[in-house]
């Protein structure tokens, strides 16, 4: 992948959807096949955490194993097609002007919290508790917990390096950059806006994102 | 023997295709040996007690900075706890982010599988092997994580570009795993979802089972990092009250 930037012709004003998700809540809602959705990194450097599942059946959902050994990458960006379980196309990557981002980092957890910082720090807000609670409260997309698996992390920097290892670095990210995709199929979709407060992933100080949807 | 290991109890080979699943107690081993050099095991591990606690292929990477498997990690649930720790390794690089071979490609690479013409020696991928041993317990598609690649080294250049390294498992290649909770283990020896060989692979794998010897207070893989540590801690808070 060439860390092109590609920016999006598409005017705010003309969006179906404009919602505006703080750091620590969700988003879940319906994306239909055509239709574009940009996620806008309103403040910098915050990571959204995203899932997506096909609405007809959710046990396809993105699969970020089939995604980057298809494209040969492990970073995503344009051009990226986002694959299911089943190794077909959801939908695509169609402008970025953030340039990269993860999907080998996973989302942060309360209990993975207590192994990265500490046993007492089980209780700080985390992005699956977000998603448990919009599963809880949207029963009607027949998500549970056994589809909330290996995510994406827009706006987030994760290289890998030579030597094999993975560094959580600086993001690359800030105010008014975006991300957008096309969907390939009817797919739902699944944000944590994420709350993370002990690494650099949201600068140490989670903002809001804004979620966009066009016809297409 | 290894220090690891206290006993060797049972040894077997799982011929190319092969797949298997089996409940490991917390204090086993599992020693994988590659016998004619460039094999491929896929592995995923579940909580036999709640089968929705997994493997969770992002949480070890990122809990131990790190985009290769090799001795001295951990490798994590979704729940903070360690299924199982990589104990000893002639390898130094394993893969955990490619999934798993799948029919289309099998077919497409190899010829389609097929019992009727191939018996036992058939083209099986590795999606459908874990499929057939997840059904065993109740589980389906959704349940794949993202699973292990025992053997297989896939290395990234600078721009991200990933790809497997040829010849990466020699003959007499070995891991050691020591189960640190009880854990359903499945496993397949099917090909690498990169690999590109002109033939379909035929290397059998060899699978020792035994008991473990105590972790003791300096255990490489409880103290390769403080993360490790903690993962520890919550495993010793999940056995509480256990002897």
């Amino acid at each position: 992948m060439t860390e092109t930037l590609t920016t999006s012709s598409r005017a705010a004003e003309a969006a179906t959807l404009r919602q505006v998700v703080p750091a620590g809540d969700y988003y879940i809602g319906l994306l239909k096949a055509e239709q574009v959705l940009r996620i806008l990194d309103l403040e910098g450097n915050q990571a959204a955490d995203t899932l997506f599942y096909s609405a007809e059946n959710s046990a396809e959902r993105y699969s970020a194993t089939d995604t980057i050994r298809e494209q040969g990458n492990v970073y995503l960006t344009t051009g990226s097609s986002l694959r299911s379980n089943e190794n077909r196309v959801m939908l695509e990557i169609v402008a970025d002007t953030c340039g990269r981002h993860d999907t080998l980092g996973g989302a942060c957890a309360n209990e993975s919290n207590t192994v990265r910082y500490d046993l007492e720090k089980r209780c700080m807000h985390s992005c699956r508790d977000s998603w448990m609670l919009a599963v809880a409260e949207h029963p009607e997309y027949g998500i549970t917990k056994r589809d909330i698996i290996h995510n994406i992390n827009f706006f987030m920097n994760v290289p890998v390096t030579d030597s094999g290892g993975l560094t959580f670095e600086d993001g690359i990210s800030a105010p008014g950059k975006y991300v957008e995709l096309q969907a390939a199929m009817d797919v739902i979709v699944l944000i944590s806006n994420c709350p993370q407060l002990n690494n650099p992933c949201n600068g140490y100080n989670p903002t809001p994102v804004e979620v966009l949807v066009w016809d297409s | 023997m290894s220090k690891y290991i206290q006993s060797i109890e049972y040894r077997t080979e799982i011929a190319a295709g092969g797949h298997w699943s089996l409940r490991l107690r917390r204090g086993t081993v599992m020693r994988l040996s590659d016998i004619g050099g460039g094999a491929n095991v896929g592995m995923l591990f579940y909580n036999p007690e709640n089968l929705l606690e997994r493997y969770n292929a992002p949480d070890t990477l990122k809990c131990q900075h790190t985009f290769r498997l090799t001795a001295g990690h951990c490798l994590y649930s979704d729940m903070g706890r360690v299924f199982a720790s990589v104990v000893a390794d002639s390898l130094g690089w394993h893969d955990t982010v490619c999934g798993n071979s799948n029919a289309e490609q099998v077919a497409e690479r190899w010829g389609a599988r097929d019992y009727q013409r191939d018996s036992n020696q058939w083209h099986q991928n590795g999606y459908d092997a874990f499929l057939v041993e997840l059904a065993k317990y109740g589980l389906g598609g959704a349940d794949m994580a993202a699973n292990i690649n025992w053997f297989s080294k896939v290395a990234v250049d600078a721009k991200g570009n990933m790809a497997l390294v040829p010849d990466h498992s020699a003959a007499g290649g070995q891991l050691l795993l020591r189960f640190e909770m009880d854990t359903l283990v499945l496993l397949h020896n099917c090909p690498h979802p990169l690999n590109a060989a002109p033939e379909y692979p035929t290397g059998p794998v060899q699978v020792e089972l035994g008991l473990a010897a105590p972790v003791a207070e300096d255990d490489h893989c409880m103290n390769s990092c403080e993360e490790n540590r903690r993962g520890f801690h919550n495993n010793a808070l999940y056995h509480l009250g256990q002897a």
